[in-house]
């Protein structure tokens, strides 16, 4: 099982989930990304549309400041 | 996997991909596509902006045309400037203004039954868009001999019809239509159109390509779409393969492609779409 970062604080909605979205694709079922974005609507959203695709959404971690770290498993 | 692409790509599909039944896979298999659009007319048009826009990775385009003012009403693609020029050359240069990830290939010509062949074979997926019912024939048998899947489409006054074609699973042009109708048939240039109904149509007919090019949905299989602009009635009949069509039944006898795909010997063939849009017979453009 292999663990994946990526960085998507300085995108908006909705480039943040097309940029997850990349990531998954490239993942093997089982595989772990961490996803680091900031609070407000990215917090609110990327959870929402990567369970409707069908991942699952590990937890969610405050990193600093505005910084969120939401962990997903493909 | 090549999905190492630039930011700019994702963002600029970014509202392809959200789409849970395209996705990221579905993108991709776009960009790696190759679409041949015949006639860069009324259908034509539209349907080139929208697969152009989508990232259709190649875009062929055949047409012998030269720009004429009077195709300015519905055709989209050309402009007053290019009266006058090539239709393909025409159609290519706003191809590339809109996306320069899209490789044009203009053919400017007619495709007839020496050359269309080897043409068609090197595309995924064919969208005919032409005028007259011996082209619609001929493009109909050289997809279904190549075993390339197609977009049907014709437009007359306020009435448009469409069906979607994979060779030997669904129903033909010829299998529904039967020959080409002999005698003198209403055209565009001789009935009339309704301009919008070409937009209406031809973004159809890119909707088709893009379901079939990315599994999305269901194509216009086995059934003819018509509408009539003037109620805005549409309808959906379903249609089937018939086992004495010509080229596509249980004995073809159309197994090569010459002069005699079009022939015309049998009057009538839009019956159906008559029958269901209650219009007029439809020849296009």
């Amino acid at each position: 099982m292999a663990t994946r970062q990526l960085d998507i604080t300085r995108y908006n909605c909705p480039i943040t989930f097309v940029k997850v979205k990349v990531q998954l694709y490239e993942l093997k079922k089982g595989d772990v990304l961490e996803v680091l974005l900031t609070g407000g609507e990215p917090l609110e959203n990327v959870p929402a549309a990567v369970t409707r695709d069908g991942h699952v959404v590990l937890g969610t971690q405050h990193v600093a400041g505005n910084t969120y770290c939401l962990r997903i498993r493909k | 996997m090549e999905v190492e692409r630039e930011d700019a790509y994702w963002e600029r599909y970014s509202r392809n991909i959200l789409l849970p039944e395209i996705g990221v896979d579905g993108q991709l298999k776009i960009s790696r596509a190759r679409v041949l659009i015949i006639g860069a007319g009324g259908l034509g048009s539209p349907a080139a902006y929208y697969l152009a826009a989508a990232g259709v990775g190649v875009l062929g385009l055949a047409d012998a045309d030269d720009v004429d003012l009077s195709n300015l009403q519905r055709q989209i693609l050309h402009a007053t400037a290019d009266v006058g020029s090539a239709k393909v050359l025409s159609a290519a240069a706003k191809i590339r203004a809109i996306n320069p990830d899209v490789e044009v290939v203009a053919y400017r010509q007619y495709l007839d039954a020496a050359t269309i062949g080897p043409i068609v074979a090197d595309y995924d997926f064919v969208i005919e868009g032409v005028d007259n019912f011996p082209s619609k024939f001929l493009i109909n048998d050289a997809c279904v001999l190549a075993g390339v899947p197609f977009s049907q489409g014709g437009i007359l006054q306020f009435v448009g019809m469409t069906m979607t074609v994979k060779p030997g699973d669904t129903a033909c042009y010829r299998c529904v239509m039967g020959e080409p109708p002999t005698g003198t048939v209403p055209t565009c240039s001789s009935a009339g159109v309704f301009g919008a109904i070409a937009g209406m149509l031809g973004s159809i007919q890119a909707a088709e390509a893009l379901k079939y090019i990315t599994g999305a949905g269901r194509p216009l299989y086995d059934s003819l779409l018509c509408f009539d602009a003037k109620a805005m009635d549409f309808m959906k009949s379903p249609v089937q393969r018939n086992p004495r069509c010509r080229v596509c039944g249980e004995q073809p006898d159309i197994t090569a492609l010459a002069g005699d795909n079009t022939r015309s010997c049998v009057p009538g063939g839009d019956r159906a779409c008559r029958r269901a849009a209650g219009a007029n017979r439809s020849a296009q453009d």
